[in-house]
């Protein structure tokens, strides 16, 4: 359905028209830190676009792939693991390997993961999908807690620094904010590419038809596995970011709430398209550093849980879709909420 | 020998409490399609209740009974005021109950606090009970298995061989035929969320007596009843029995022999099981 909402774009041509909204977006995200508080930098600026990217790779798997997945995190707290073991650490147990040798290994190692993950996922489908990438990313979380010779048990690592690069430690807040970024345009970009590349389409047609798709002989489940493969990729670079900003990864960071807030900033902003987990992650970025003005600041799981159980019944497209119907552009919102509908078949 | 039997023990009385959670969570998805992943909130909920009403009025019985009522008309409310509303939406559905679990989460750490409770159950239900090999068991788990075992069997007594669970049976297999040969769908499907629902709440109190109650526990029950009902077969009570076994069983065994990486031995068998017969041991394909 959501094939057809836009134009397919023949070759490789820039995907879509570039509007005045888009260049004044592009402008705000860049001169943003040189107005910023660094808090408002990093804290607020920085985390959206890197939860953005974890939450996207969501986006990607149940929007276009009709897979929901809940261990996109745990794809995210591997990349984070790997760089704090491929790189120094505070128990000494890293290697120190440089930053251009850690960060491919650790995307590597993270798709790879993902991958298989992918492969026993895609054996489930629709809300089997969702509790075996539950029941995986809950087992691995234990098992990041008991094993010591690698992941270090339950404290994890701490002091994992970001790199020095060109004179630029990365970690200050301006330049993290733009490799952020940076990351976080790339993932964009690519998302809208793939989505009406060959292989986003046939995913998009799987996603409404996989046996009429498996009958016209497109391979459905290397289909279904490769959207893994690509969605954990962008997972891992999220992944990577956090582990840099945190300067710290732990069970914790992988333990059942974070699995859960992906698909929760995800639905928030909207599974249809794109920039709905940005949407999501501003969000709830924004309501995780002030619920302690809102209500008392241990209540944000009540507040969070409130707003998305608000928006799930009320608004099943996300804020993306109140926006949309807001603005009345709801005829051309086909991708929003073809995934459930297909599933609910 | 004696760690073996005994072993093989904690591994039946966890299998039991394990069946009592999956059981209601696998009425439910069976006949309605509704996966409900508030249902490891509703097995702690049940506990908190059961434990207040136990507290206040001194009787664990009257704890167990407050932990299956109260979970069983939550159970209908969420049906009829939820679940009813987006009927057919799985996924929908899905999303709701995992906002209703993380709000209920955080309801029950705001009202009983982040202590750890336990039941204070009659004496005779909780001392020993001497076995040959290994001396003695604690009573109060030879009675959590009996009780799972009774209950697994008026479970399959009240599907079989009950007019109620006919239907129930019918609507699993098509549900639009029940609706057209004139049973009130909407009654069986409230019916059978309260059975489900309910049986987390007696679960959660049964539960907490033999471990204990605290925040988190939740999540706990929630993966295991997952675990157990994928292993098992989505819908089929045998199916539960049988994953409760295979899962209760390996956990303790893998605590026992390999203590590091028991819940490793849990996700191989998921794992099998995903690889060779995706449906579960006794579903049957969607």
């Amino acid at each position: 359905m959501s094939v057809t909402a836009t134009t397919p774009a023949t070759g490789i041509a820039w995907p879509w028209p570039v509007r005045p909204q888009h260049i004044l977006l592009a402008l705000f995200l860049i001169a943003y830190p040189l107005v910023a508080t660094p808090f408002w930098t990093v804290q607020i600026g920085a985390q959206s676009l890197f939860f953005g990217v974890i939450a996207l790779s969501l986006m990607f798997l149940a929007g276009y792939g009709g897979m929901v997945s809940l261990s996109q995190m745990t794809v995210a707290g591997v990349a984070a693991y790997m760089i704090a073991l491929f790189g120094t650490n505070h128990v000494n147990i890293g290697f120190g390997w440089p930053w251009w040798a850690q960060v491919p290994a650790a995307l590597i190692i993270a798709t790879a993961a993902a991958t298989l993950i992918g492969v026993i996922a895609v054996r489930t489908a629709g809300i089997y999908t969702i509790m075996i990438t539950l029941a995986i990313g809950v087992v691995f979380f234990y098992f990041t807690r008991q094993n010591y010779a690698i992941f270090n048990g339950f404290s994890g690592f701490a002091s994992v620094q970001a790199p020095v690069v060109l004179g630029i430690n990365w970690r200050n807040p301006q330049p993290f904010y733009y490799l952020s970024l940076g990351v976080a345009a790339f993932c964009y970009l690519a998302t809208v590419y793939v989505s009406r590349s060959t292989f986003g389409l046939s995913l998009q047609a799987i996603r409404d038809n996989p046996r009429r798709m498996g009958a016209l002989g497109f391979n459905v489940y290397l289909h279904r596995v490769l959207a893994h493969s690509l969605a954990g990729f962008f997972a891992a670079l999220g992944g990577v970011l956090l582990v840099w900003m945190n300067g710290r990864v732990s069970p914790g960071t992988i333990d059942i709430g974070p699995l859960i807030n992906v698909l929760v900033i995800a639905v928030l902003g909207g599974l249809g398209r794109p920039i709905g987990p940005f949407i999501g992650a501003v969000v709830f970025v924004l309501l995780d550093n002030f619920a302690i003005d809102l209500i008392d600041p241990e209540r944000f799981n009540l507040l969070i849980g409130s707003v998305f159980l608000l928006i799930v019944l009320f608004s099943p497209d996300g804020l993306l879709g109140l926006w949309q119907r807001l603005v009345g552009w709801s005829s051309t919102a086909g991708g929003a909420g073809s995934w459930r509908q297909n599933r609910s078949s | 020998m004696k760690l073996f039997i005994l072993t093989m023990l904690n591994g039946l009385t966890l299998a039991a409490l394990y069946f009592l959670v999956a059981s209601g969570f696998t009425l439910v998805f069976g006949l309605m399609r509704q996966v409900n992943l508030a249902h490891g909130s509703l097995y702690l909920l049940g506990a908190y209740v059961g434990w207040s009403t136990a507290d206040a009025s001194g009787s664990w019985f009257l704890g167990a009974a407050a932990g299956f009522v109260s979970m069983a008309v939550a159970g209908v409310l969420l049906q009829i005021g939820i679940f009813r509303r987006m009927e057919g939406q799985d996924l929908r559905q899905t999303l709701v109950t995992i906002g209703i679990s993380i709000v209920l989460a955080d309801l029950m750490l705001w009202i009983w606090g982040g202590k750890t409770y336990q039941f204070d159950p009659p004496g005779w239900l909780f001392g020993a009970t001497p076995l040959p090999f290994i001396n003695a068991y604690p009573t109060y788990r030879l009675v959590l298995l009996a009780l799972s075992v009774v209950i697994g069997i008026a479970l399959w007594l009240f599907l079989n061989r009950t007019p109620v669970g006919m239907m129930i049976r019918a609507g699993v297999d098509d549900r639009a035929m029940l609706s057209c040969s004139g049973v009130n769908v909407q009654r069986i499907f409230a019916i059978t969320f309260a059975i489900g629902a309910g049986l987390a709440g007696l679960a959660g109190v049964v539960g907490g007596t033999a471990l204990s109650i605290a925040p988190g526990e939740d999540t706990r029950y929630l993966l295991a009843s997952l675990v157990v009902v994928i292993v098992g077969g989505m819908g089929s009570v045998t199916g539960a029995a049988i994953g409760a076994l295979l899962i209760g069983l390996a956990e303790q065994l893998g605590l026992a022999y390999s203590p590091t990486y028991g819940v490793v031995y849990t996700f191989v068998i998921l794992v099998a099981v995903l690889a060779f017969r995706p449906q579960g041991i006794m579903g049957r394909p969607a």
